[in-house]
């Protein structure tokens, strides 16, 4: 019998390697600010549990590198992730002196390695299950639901990213609702204005190019010069109508972070709608006029219907994008997770930037996943009407 | 009855159709016949007002069609089209519902409607009406498109190349449907080809247009016998016409007295059809029967030649 290799698992089972024996465990810092001292996996853990971590490690390496069933695969990734997931809070507690509460531990190299690698295993195996959507949708709420337990159960509390929010719990919150706030709110005004201005450009030709032009445009003004570049008309705005400043406008803060998100925002959604609309079958738009539909009753039983997957995928470009960058509405007072990223490269604190990049990827992964099985679901039955 | 009186249609400079005038009577089908840019599908669309003419009336039964507003007069008429524009997104039941929808005709209504135009185009309503129509064939999906246009029973039904774009074989059976479903509703059909087999084989009178202009309207075997200009005689084909003229007759009315050897043809076959089965044969001579099988006579090569040669 000969061994078949995986072409995945060999790439996968090289970065276990590297990650396990040569690259450091976890990091251990006297303090917040000073740099670390890199600890392996048999120095970062205690000796009963050290080396059958390494042994799970190795041996979900080898089902990943050679040809194995799916689901001995997704079981090899499942626990290998669980047992990280577990073993660094363990090591977190074991690092940390008795008593001591200056010192920092945090996940070093090797250890986010082996997470990149068994996450890739896992999303193989899941990509090759070919999910129906829910069930990407309940694969999600079941990793979310194991993470939350694990937050929860204070296993991950002797973390350098967990004592950074411990000291911070309060602010967190706050600005997690405002940086939430602030994506979903500016994403729903570019719906609200951006599928009108998107039927309209498919209407009216003459319209279709200079308005995509200018979103364009606007698109590729850098985020930070476009909240900077909105502090003055904002400011006039502010100072010169009446009830504006009372409203909240203000040329920094919120107001230009919400603007400018509003912006970036229009271009996905207003191309997006347009394209969708144009890619509706002449054929399917001639027969609902020529059996007396009427334009309303035309854009909202045919058009729209057969464009909202591809509006959708617009709206779901917006979502993910928007949560990236509202942590740089930060800078301009704006708040949201940013605060804690820009504090923590003030303060050389990589444990506070973390605390803001964490949760931002936490909060787009899942957008992103939800949405595409939205996409997929609206899709279905729809396909494009081969002609006979 | 339709009656198109001066009908016209500008876009700036380019005359489209052009001072069309002709009546259309009532439960007869009418083919528009033409090359591509003759105007043959502006016109029909004018007919429903999804083109707007620029000078001259039509009438419906008496009414100009201005008279409504267009989406009320469009949902009174049944409109098919090629490639059948079936809504990719509603299943073949909603399709087939959506003017009675339109209409606001109560739910037991519609389903009723619905079975009954499926069943009558050989579609199972369980089978195929939850069904999505990507999921059917080719000849499924036009038979969906005339059935969606039938739905509402309009007394008048426009077709724009509702055949164009199936293969001969479901094409004749799609036609042979069209027929018997003509004579069963006694609709009124308008439809536009570039087909002349077809403008004959379906047509009770022929329009023949060319840029813009009613070249000749009438009967198929008129329109054979004398085109009324040389555009007309091309569009006929000049080395078909026999044969078209043939396919107009039946073989019942070539029938001699006599009797004949071999498989007898049905009086109902075209002449066209009993002389290409005399010819490929070697035969000069094929018994014909009757609808209940009794024999009535025979055909000859020579018979039907005659039939064959331009009328005087």
């Amino acid at each position: 019998m000969t061994v078949r290799f995986d072409k995945l698992g060999v790439v996968i089972a090289a970065i276990v390697a590297y990650a396990a024996f040569a690259a450091p465990f976890a990091t251990f810092r006297a303090n917040r600010i000073v740099p670390g001292e890199a600890r392996s996996i048999l120095e970062a853990l205690p000796a009963a549990t050290g080396s059958p971590l390494l042994a799970v490690i190795v041996a979900a390496a080898l089902i990943a590198l050679l040809k194995t069933p799916l689901i001995m695969r997704l079981a090899a990734g499942v626990v290998a992730l669980a047992a990280l997931a577990l073993l660094i809070g363990v090591a977190g507690s074991f690092l940390t002196p008795e008593g001591n509460t200056f010192a920092r531990i945090s996940p070093a190299s090797g250890f986010w390695l082996l997470i990149f690698a068994f996450t890739l295993l896992l999303a193989d195996v899941l990509t090759r299950l070919n999910l129906s959507p829910w069930a990407r949708i309940g694969v999600l709420v079941v990793a979310a639901a194991a993470i939350g337990m694990l937050l929860v159960s204070g296993s991950w509390n002797s973390l350098s990213i967990l004592k950074e929010y411990a000291n911070r719990a309060d602010s967190f919150w706050a600005e997690a609702s405002k940086h939430v706030t602030l994506a979903l709110g500016s994403l729903a005004a570019a719906v609200i204005a951006g599928l009108p201005l998107g039927i309209l450009c498919h209407r009216v030709e003459k319209l279709r190019a200079g308005v995509l032009n200018v979103l364009n445009i606007i698109q590729t003004i850098p985020s930070i010069a476009l909240f900077g570049l909105l502090i003055a008309p904002l400011g006039w705005v502010a100072t010169h109508v009446p009830g504006a400043a009372s409203l909240g406008i203000r040329g920094i803060g919120t107001a230009p972070a919400f603007v400018a998100l509003f912006l970036y925002s229009l271009l996905p959604v207003v191309a997006n709608t347009v394209v969708g609309l144009a890619g509706v079958p002449r054929a399917a738009n001639d027969a609902a006029r020529g059996m007396g539909m009427t334009e309303r009753q035309r854009l909202f039983g045919v058009e729209f219907p057969l464009a909202f997957p591809v509006i959708l995928t617009g709206i779901r470009i917006v979502l993910v994008q928007n949560i990236g960058l509202t942590t740089i509405a930060a800078l301009i007072g704006g708040g949201g997770f940013g605060v804690f990223v820009f504090q923590g490269v003030g303060q050389t604190a990589m444990d506070l930037v973390l605390l803001g990049a964490v949760p931002t990827v936490a909060l787009a992964f899942p957008a992103a996943i939800i949405l595409d099985a939205v996409i997929e679901m609206t899709s279905t039955g729809r396909r494009e009407a081969q002609p006979a | 009855m339709i009656e198109i009186e001066g009908i016209t249609k500008r876009y700036d400079a380019t005359t489209v159709v052009d001072d069309v005038s002709m009546v259309i009577e009532p439960r007869t089908i009418v083919v528009i016949v033409g090359t591509s840019g003759s105007g043959k599908t502006t016109l029909l669309r004018m007919i429903n007002r999804l083109v707007e003419p620029t000078a001259g009336v039509i009438r419906l039964d008496g009414a100009d069609n201005r008279s409504l507003p267009g989406y009320e007069l469009r949902r009174s008429i049944g409109y098919a089209i090629q490639g059948h524009g079936l809504f990719p997104h509603r299943t073949v039941a909603q399709n087939i519902a959506t003017v009675p929808v339109l209409l606001g005709w109560d739910a037991a209504r519609i389903k009723r409607r619905v079975d009954e135009l499926m069943t009558l185009y050989q579609l199972d309503p369980q089978a195929f009406g939850p069904r999505y129509p990507h999921e059917l064939s080719g000849g499924q999906q036009q038979r969906v498109g005339v059935a969606r246009a039938l739905a509402a029973e309009p007394n008048v039904l426009l077709m724009d190349e509702p055949f164009g774009a199936l293969d001969p074989i479901i094409r004749n059976k799609a036609q042979e449907d069209l027929l018997a479903i003509q004579k069963r509703f006694g609709t009124t059909i308008i439809l536009v080809t570039h087909d002349m087999e077809e403008a004959v084989h379906m047509g009770d009178k022929i329009a023949v247009m060319d840029a813009g202009k009613l070249v000749q309207y009438a009967k198929p075997a008129e329109i054979l016998a004398k085109p009324a200009s040389a555009f007309v005689e091309t569009l006929v084909g000049a080395s078909e016409k026999p044969f078209r003229l043939l396919s107009l007759g039946r073989v019942r009315d070539a029938v001699e007295t006599g009797t004949a050897e071999g498989e007898a043809i049905p009086g109902d076959a075209s002449q066209r059809d009993a002389l290409a089965e005399l010819l490929w044969s070697g035969r000069p001579a094929l018994p014909v029967k009757g609808a209940d099988g009794k024999p009535l006579g025979r055909v000859t090569v020579g018979g039907l030649v005659k039939r064959a040669a331009r009328p005087a």
